[in-house]
Protein backbone atom coordinates (compact mmCIF):
# COMPACT_ATOMS: atom_id res chain seq x y z
CA UNK A 1 0.00 0.00 0.00
CA UNK A 2 3.16 2.52 0.68
CA UNK A 3 4.54 1.37 -2.40
CA UNK A 4 1.63 2.27 -4.57
CA UNK A 5 1.37 5.60 -2.04
CA UNK A 6 4.86 6.23 -3.19
CA UNK A 7 4.28 5.77 -6.37
CA UNK A 8 1.53 7.60 -6.90
CA UNK A 9 3.03 10.82 -5.95
CA UNK A 10 6.05 10.62 -7.47
CA UNK A 11 4.87 9.72 -10.52
CA UNK A 12 1.34 10.93 -11.11
CA UNK A 13 1.54 13.90 -8.77
CA UNK A 14 4.64 15.28 -9.51
CA UNK A 15 4.60 13.85 -13.10
CA UNK A 16 7.87 12.35 -13.05
CA UNK A 17 8.69 9.76 -15.25
CA UNK A 18 9.40 6.05 -14.04
CA UNK A 19 12.83 6.02 -15.39
CA UNK A 20 14.06 9.02 -15.02
CA UNK A 21 16.65 9.46 -12.00
CA UNK A 22 14.17 12.17 -10.11
CA UNK A 23 11.41 9.54 -10.69
CA UNK A 24 13.14 6.74 -8.64
CA UNK A 25 14.63 9.21 -6.39
CA UNK A 26 11.68 10.97 -5.40
CA UNK A 27 10.10 7.50 -5.20
CA UNK A 28 12.57 5.90 -2.68
CA UNK A 29 12.40 8.92 -0.59
CA UNK A 30 8.65 9.22 0.28
CA UNK A 31 8.11 5.32 0.42
CA UNK A 32 11.33 4.71 2.93
CA UNK A 33 10.83 8.12 4.83
CA UNK A 34 6.85 7.38 5.42
CA UNK A 35 7.94 3.28 6.33
CA UNK A 36 11.06 4.53 8.63
CA UNK A 37 9.27 6.69 10.41
CA UNK A 38 5.62 4.74 10.86
CA UNK A 39 7.69 2.01 12.40
CA UNK A 40 10.03 4.37 14.58
CA UNK A 41 6.59 5.11 16.10
CA UNK A 42 5.69 2.38 17.42
CA UNK A 43 8.59 0.91 18.24
CA UNK A 44 10.42 4.38 20.57
CA UNK A 45 6.62 4.05 22.30
CA UNK A 46 7.33 0.42 23.35
CA UNK A 47 10.70 0.77 24.12
CA UNK A 48 9.33 4.06 25.89
CA UNK A 49 6.87 1.65 28.07
CA UNK A 50 9.89 -0.55 28.77
CA UNK A 51 12.19 2.04 30.00
CA UNK A 52 9.79 3.27 32.86
CA UNK A 53 10.80 -0.36 34.11
CA UNK A 54 14.67 0.08 33.48
CA UNK A 55 15.49 3.06 35.75
CA UNK A 56 19.09 4.01 36.49
CA UNK A 57 18.56 3.47 40.00
CA UNK A 58 17.12 0.01 39.59
CA UNK A 59 19.55 -1.11 37.09
CA UNK A 60 22.25 0.18 39.37
CA UNK A 61 20.94 -2.12 42.48
CA UNK A 62 20.12 -5.36 39.97
CA UNK A 63 24.03 -5.28 38.79
CA UNK A 64 25.39 -4.10 42.23
CA UNK A 65 27.85 -6.91 43.53
CA UNK A 66 27.16 -8.85 40.18
CA UNK A 67 30.15 -11.63 39.57
CA UNK A 68 31.50 -11.34 35.84
CA UNK A 69 30.44 -13.01 32.94
CA UNK A 70 26.29 -13.09 34.70
CA UNK A 71 27.02 -9.85 35.67
CA UNK A 72 28.60 -8.76 31.95
CA UNK A 73 25.67 -10.26 30.37
CA UNK A 74 23.42 -8.72 32.19
CA UNK A 75 24.56 -5.12 32.06
CA UNK A 76 24.80 -5.87 28.13
CA UNK A 77 21.30 -6.49 28.31
CA UNK A 78 19.68 -3.25 30.48
CA UNK A 79 21.86 -1.65 28.14
CA UNK A 80 19.74 -2.19 25.32
CA UNK A 81 16.36 -0.19 26.25
CA UNK A 82 17.99 2.42 27.90
CA UNK A 83 18.81 5.76 26.60
CA UNK A 84 21.57 6.99 26.43
CA UNK A 85 23.29 10.53 26.58
CA UNK A 86 26.81 11.22 26.75
CA UNK A 87 26.51 14.08 29.05
CA UNK A 88 24.97 11.16 31.80
CA UNK A 89 27.89 8.76 31.48
CA UNK A 90 29.78 10.60 33.99
CA UNK A 91 26.86 10.40 36.49
CA UNK A 92 26.27 6.56 35.62
CA UNK A 93 29.42 5.64 35.75
CA UNK A 94 30.12 6.91 39.10
CA UNK A 95 26.56 6.05 40.49
CA UNK A 96 27.60 2.24 39.23
CA UNK A 97 31.26 1.79 41.23
CA UNK A 98 29.58 3.90 44.53
CA UNK A 99 27.15 1.03 44.52
CA UNK A 100 29.52 -1.84 44.22
CA UNK A 101 29.09 -2.58 40.51
CA UNK A 102 32.47 -4.07 39.12
CA UNK A 103 34.35 -1.80 36.83
CA UNK A 104 33.82 -4.77 34.19
CA UNK A 105 30.52 -4.63 34.53
CA UNK A 106 29.59 -1.20 34.53
CA UNK A 107 31.93 -1.16 30.99
CA UNK A 108 29.62 -3.68 29.64
CA UNK A 109 26.77 -1.34 30.45
CA UNK A 110 28.51 1.81 29.11
CA UNK A 111 28.95 0.16 26.00
CA UNK A 112 25.61 -1.89 25.12
CA UNK A 113 23.75 1.45 25.77
CA UNK A 114 25.20 4.00 23.14
CA UNK A 115 26.18 0.85 20.80
CA UNK A 116 22.64 -0.41 20.33
CA UNK A 117 20.10 1.98 20.02
CA UNK A 118 16.25 1.49 18.96
CA UNK A 119 15.86 3.72 16.68
CA UNK A 120 19.15 2.14 14.72
CA UNK A 121 17.94 -1.47 15.09
CA UNK A 122 14.38 0.12 13.39
CA UNK A 123 15.85 1.68 10.48
CA UNK A 124 18.21 -1.34 9.92
CA UNK A 125 15.22 -3.94 9.88
CA UNK A 126 12.91 -1.42 7.74
CA UNK A 127 15.77 -1.16 5.56
CA UNK A 128 17.89 -3.99 5.27
CA UNK A 129 15.35 -6.72 7.05
CA UNK A 130 15.47 -8.45 9.97
CA UNK A 131 18.91 -10.59 9.43
CA UNK A 132 20.74 -7.62 9.65
CA UNK A 133 19.05 -5.91 12.63
CA UNK A 134 19.53 -9.20 14.36
CA UNK A 135 23.47 -9.17 13.56
CA UNK A 136 23.76 -5.81 14.82
CA UNK A 137 22.08 -5.80 18.02
CA UNK A 138 23.42 -9.23 18.39
CA UNK A 139 26.79 -8.06 18.22
CA UNK A 140 26.68 -5.52 20.16
CA UNK A 141 25.56 -7.13 22.40
CA UNK A 142 28.99 -9.63 22.36
CA UNK A 143 31.10 -6.80 21.78
CA UNK A 144 30.32 -5.27 24.87
CA UNK A 145 30.25 -8.26 27.01
CA UNK A 146 33.31 -9.43 26.15
CA UNK A 147 35.03 -6.07 26.27
CA UNK A 148 33.89 -5.64 29.92
CA UNK A 149 34.95 -9.16 30.68
CA UNK A 150 38.24 -8.22 29.22
CA UNK A 151 38.38 -5.07 31.23
CA UNK A 152 37.56 -6.69 34.11
CA UNK A 153 39.98 -9.18 34.01
CA UNK A 154 42.90 -6.55 33.62
CA UNK A 155 42.15 -5.14 37.05
CA UNK A 156 42.37 -1.69 36.00
CA UNK A 157 40.33 -0.20 39.40
CA UNK A 158 43.49 1.93 40.29
CA UNK A 159 43.01 3.46 36.50
CA UNK A 160 39.83 5.22 38.15
CA UNK A 161 40.28 8.76 38.95
CA UNK A 162 40.77 8.54 43.23
CA UNK A 163 37.49 11.24 43.80
CA UNK A 164 34.92 8.39 42.40
CA UNK A 165 35.90 6.39 45.17
CA UNK A 166 35.40 8.83 47.84
CA UNK A 167 31.69 9.98 46.54
CA UNK A 168 28.79 8.63 48.38
CA UNK A 169 25.49 9.15 47.10
CA UNK A 170 22.51 9.36 47.90
CA UNK A 171 19.61 6.94 47.44
CA UNK A 172 16.90 8.81 45.07
CA UNK A 173 13.23 7.32 46.07
CA UNK A 174 11.27 6.20 42.91
CA UNK A 175 7.80 6.50 42.91
CA UNK A 176 6.01 3.42 41.35
CA UNK A 177 4.10 4.46 38.27
CA UNK A 178 1.02 3.67 36.78
CA UNK A 179 0.12 1.55 33.69
CA UNK A 180 -1.10 4.80 32.62
CA UNK A 181 1.78 6.98 33.39
CA UNK A 182 3.94 4.44 31.58
CA UNK A 183 1.55 4.58 28.42
CA UNK A 184 2.21 8.12 28.84
CA UNK A 185 5.75 8.15 29.00
CA UNK A 186 5.83 5.86 26.42
CA UNK A 187 3.88 8.61 24.22
CA UNK A 188 5.73 11.58 25.21
CA UNK A 189 8.97 9.63 24.33
CA UNK A 190 7.32 8.43 20.97
CA UNK A 191 6.84 12.33 20.17
CA UNK A 192 10.13 13.75 21.42
CA UNK A 193 12.67 10.99 20.11
CA UNK A 194 10.93 10.74 16.26
CA UNK A 195 10.50 14.78 15.84
CA UNK A 196 14.43 14.54 17.50
CA UNK A 197 15.38 12.25 14.72
CA UNK A 198 12.70 12.92 12.42
CA UNK A 199 15.05 15.68 10.29
CA UNK A 200 17.95 13.95 9.99
CA UNK A 201 16.11 10.66 9.12
CA UNK A 202 14.74 12.40 6.16
CA UNK A 203 18.05 14.11 5.14
CA UNK A 204 19.93 10.98 5.39
CA UNK A 205 17.08 9.30 2.83
CA UNK A 206 16.77 12.33 0.85
CA UNK A 207 20.95 11.97 0.32
CA UNK A 208 20.67 8.88 -0.05
CA UNK A 209 17.98 9.15 -2.68
CA UNK A 210 19.92 11.08 -5.01
CA UNK A 211 22.85 9.33 -4.28
CA UNK A 212 20.33 5.98 -5.32
CA UNK A 213 19.69 7.54 -8.29
CA UNK A 214 22.91 9.19 -9.70
CA UNK A 215 26.13 7.17 -8.58
CA UNK A 216 27.17 4.05 -10.37
CA UNK A 217 26.73 1.31 -8.76
CA UNK A 218 30.18 0.15 -8.51
CA UNK A 219 30.99 3.65 -7.38
CA UNK A 220 32.63 2.21 -3.81
CA UNK A 221 33.47 -1.59 -4.67
CA UNK A 222 37.33 -0.45 -5.28
CA UNK A 223 38.31 0.73 -2.39
CA UNK A 224 35.96 -0.22 -0.11
CA UNK A 225 34.37 -3.67 -0.94
CA UNK A 226 35.43 -6.73 -0.21
CA UNK A 227 38.79 -6.70 -2.19
CA UNK A 228 40.69 -4.10 -0.17
CA UNK A 229 41.54 -6.12 3.24
CA UNK A 230 42.13 -2.38 4.83
CA UNK A 231 38.80 -1.12 4.25
CA UNK A 232 36.99 -2.46 7.60
CA UNK A 233 39.99 -0.60 10.01
CA UNK A 234 40.39 2.70 7.78
CA UNK A 235 36.38 3.20 8.35
CA UNK A 236 36.45 1.92 11.58
CA UNK A 237 39.09 5.12 12.81
CA UNK A 238 37.20 7.30 10.38
CA UNK A 239 34.06 6.45 12.58
CA UNK A 240 35.28 6.24 15.96
CA UNK A 241 35.66 10.51 16.42
CA UNK A 242 32.59 11.42 14.36
CA UNK A 243 29.35 11.64 15.99
CA UNK A 244 26.14 11.32 14.40
CA UNK A 245 22.61 11.16 15.04
CA UNK A 246 21.53 6.90 14.70
CA UNK A 247 18.68 8.00 12.31
CA UNK A 248 21.24 10.15 10.09
CA UNK A 249 23.90 7.14 9.92
CA UNK A 250 21.57 4.27 8.68
CA UNK A 251 20.36 5.54 5.50
CA UNK A 252 23.97 6.90 4.42
CA UNK A 253 25.20 3.14 5.29
CA UNK A 254 22.19 2.16 2.95
CA UNK A 255 23.92 4.07 0.45
CA UNK A 256 27.17 2.86 0.83
CA UNK A 257 26.60 -0.32 0.70
CA UNK A 258 24.46 -0.03 -2.47
CA UNK A 259 27.31 1.42 -3.91
CA UNK A 260 30.12 -1.37 -3.24
CA UNK A 261 30.69 -1.01 0.26
CA UNK A 262 30.70 -4.77 1.85
CA UNK A 263 28.17 -4.84 3.99
CA UNK A 264 30.58 -5.68 7.07
CA UNK A 265 33.13 -2.65 6.37
CA UNK A 266 29.21 -0.33 6.49
CA UNK A 267 28.15 -2.13 9.39
CA UNK A 268 31.38 -1.47 11.45
CA UNK A 269 31.58 2.05 10.31
CA UNK A 270 27.90 2.64 11.48
CA UNK A 271 28.71 0.81 15.29
CA UNK A 272 32.13 2.86 15.28
CA UNK A 273 29.91 6.26 14.68
CA UNK A 274 27.18 5.47 17.20
CA UNK A 275 28.78 3.36 19.79
CA UNK A 276 32.06 5.80 20.91
CA UNK A 277 33.07 9.44 20.01
CA UNK A 278 35.26 11.94 20.72
CA UNK A 279 32.56 14.28 23.34
CA UNK A 280 32.16 10.93 25.14
CA UNK A 281 35.70 10.44 25.21
CA UNK A 282 36.31 13.60 26.58
CA UNK A 283 33.62 13.63 29.30
CA UNK A 284 34.86 10.03 30.32
CA UNK A 285 38.19 11.51 31.18
CA UNK A 286 36.92 13.34 33.92
CA UNK A 287 36.00 9.69 35.52
CA UNK A 288 38.73 7.80 33.63
CA UNK A 289 42.46 8.30 33.85
CA UNK A 290 44.09 8.17 30.39
CA UNK A 291 45.36 4.88 30.29
CA UNK A 292 42.05 2.72 31.22
CA UNK A 293 40.22 5.66 28.78
CA UNK A 294 43.10 4.25 25.87
CA UNK A 295 42.18 0.61 26.50
CA UNK A 296 38.39 1.44 26.66
CA UNK A 297 38.62 2.33 22.72
CA UNK A 298 41.48 0.09 21.25
CA UNK A 299 39.58 -2.68 22.41
CA UNK A 300 36.24 -1.11 21.10
CA UNK A 301 38.08 -0.24 18.10
CA UNK A 302 39.25 -4.27 17.92
CA UNK A 303 35.88 -5.46 18.58
CA UNK A 304 34.40 -3.32 15.90
CA UNK A 305 37.09 -4.52 13.47
CA UNK A 306 36.79 -8.41 14.08
CA UNK A 307 32.85 -7.55 13.69
CA UNK A 308 33.22 -6.28 10.52
CA UNK A 309 35.71 -8.84 8.94
CA UNK A 310 33.24 -11.42 10.74
CA UNK A 311 30.14 -10.41 8.55
CA UNK A 312 32.01 -9.32 5.70
CA UNK A 313 32.78 -13.47 5.46
CA UNK A 314 29.60 -14.49 6.84
CA UNK A 315 27.62 -12.07 4.49
CA UNK A 316 29.39 -12.85 1.45
CA UNK B 1 12.22 28.46 47.00
CA UNK B 2 15.35 27.38 46.03
CA UNK B 3 15.36 25.69 42.58
CA UNK B 4 18.73 23.67 41.27
CA UNK B 5 19.35 22.20 37.90
CA UNK B 6 22.13 19.51 38.02
CA UNK B 7 24.07 18.59 34.59
CA UNK B 8 27.58 18.88 33.09
CA UNK B 9 26.11 21.55 30.51
CA UNK B 10 24.80 19.81 27.62
CA UNK B 11 22.64 21.16 25.42
CA UNK B 12 19.82 19.28 27.36
CA UNK B 13 20.84 20.98 30.51
CA UNK B 14 20.61 24.55 28.99
CA UNK B 15 16.96 23.91 27.75
CA UNK B 16 15.91 22.84 31.03
CA UNK B 17 17.49 26.04 32.79
CA UNK B 18 15.92 28.18 30.26
CA UNK B 19 12.35 26.57 30.72
CA UNK B 20 12.71 27.06 34.68
CA UNK B 21 13.95 30.62 34.26
CA UNK B 22 10.80 31.14 31.98
CA UNK B 23 8.09 29.33 34.68
CA UNK B 24 9.40 31.10 37.42
CA UNK B 25 8.89 34.47 35.55
CA UNK B 26 5.55 33.25 34.66
CA UNK B 27 4.25 32.04 38.08
CA UNK B 28 5.77 35.23 39.64
CA UNK B 29 7.35 33.34 42.52
CA UNK B 30 10.29 34.52 44.17
CA UNK B 31 12.90 31.47 43.68
CA UNK B 32 16.68 31.36 43.84
CA UNK B 33 17.89 29.78 40.67
CA UNK B 34 20.90 27.77 40.59
CA UNK B 35 22.88 25.82 37.98
CA UNK B 36 25.28 23.09 39.50
CA UNK B 37 28.10 21.58 37.30
CA UNK B 38 30.10 19.86 39.98
CA UNK B 39 29.69 16.40 39.02
CA UNK B 40 30.72 15.53 42.82
CA UNK B 41 27.49 17.40 43.64
CA UNK B 42 25.10 15.82 41.46
CA UNK B 43 25.94 12.57 42.29
CA UNK B 44 25.65 12.78 46.05
CA UNK B 45 21.83 13.73 44.86
CA UNK B 46 22.01 9.99 43.93
CA UNK B 47 21.21 11.47 40.33
CA UNK B 48 22.52 9.43 37.81
CA UNK B 49 20.93 11.12 34.66
CA UNK B 50 20.88 14.45 33.77
CA UNK B 51 19.49 16.97 33.87
CA UNK B 52 17.88 16.57 36.75
CA UNK B 53 15.67 18.97 39.15
CA UNK B 54 16.15 19.99 42.39
CA UNK B 55 12.98 21.77 44.58
CA UNK B 56 14.00 22.81 48.15
CA UNK B 57 17.04 20.02 48.31
CA UNK B 58 14.36 17.11 47.18
CA UNK B 59 15.21 15.69 43.42
CA UNK B 60 11.82 15.97 41.81
CA UNK B 61 13.28 14.83 38.56
CA UNK B 62 16.09 12.97 36.27
CA UNK B 63 16.98 12.46 32.92
CA UNK B 64 14.32 14.86 31.00
CA UNK B 65 13.82 18.16 29.81
CA UNK B 66 10.64 19.38 31.79
CA UNK B 67 7.99 21.69 29.98
CA UNK B 68 7.40 24.87 31.05
CA UNK B 69 3.78 24.07 31.74
CA UNK B 70 5.28 20.59 33.96
CA UNK B 71 7.61 23.29 35.54
CA UNK B 72 4.67 25.43 36.52
CA UNK B 73 2.44 22.51 37.83
CA UNK B 74 5.83 21.57 40.29
CA UNK B 75 6.61 24.46 41.70
CA UNK B 76 2.79 25.61 41.64
CA UNK B 77 2.29 22.67 44.11
CA UNK B 78 4.87 23.79 46.66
Amino acid sequence: MLQEFADWLAYSVFGLAKESHLGAAVNFFVYDSIKVTLLLVIVVFLVGVIRTFITPQKVKKWLGGRREGVGNIFAALLGVPTPFCSCSAVPLFIGFVEAGVPLGVTFSFLIASPLINEVAATMLFAMFGWQIAALYIGSGLVIAIIAGVVIGRLKLEKEVEEFVYRIKAKELEEKDMTWKQRADFGVDESKRITWMVLPYLLLGIAIGGLIHGYAPSDFLTGIAGKGNPLAVPIAVIAGIPLYSNAAGMVPIVGVLISKGMATGTALAFMMAVIGLSLPEMIILRKVLKPKLLAIFVLILFVSFVITGYLFNAVLG
Amino acid sequence: MKIEILGMGCPSCRKLEENVKKAVAELGVKAEVEKIEDIAKIVEYGVMSSPALVIDGKVVSAGKVLSVSELKGMMGGK
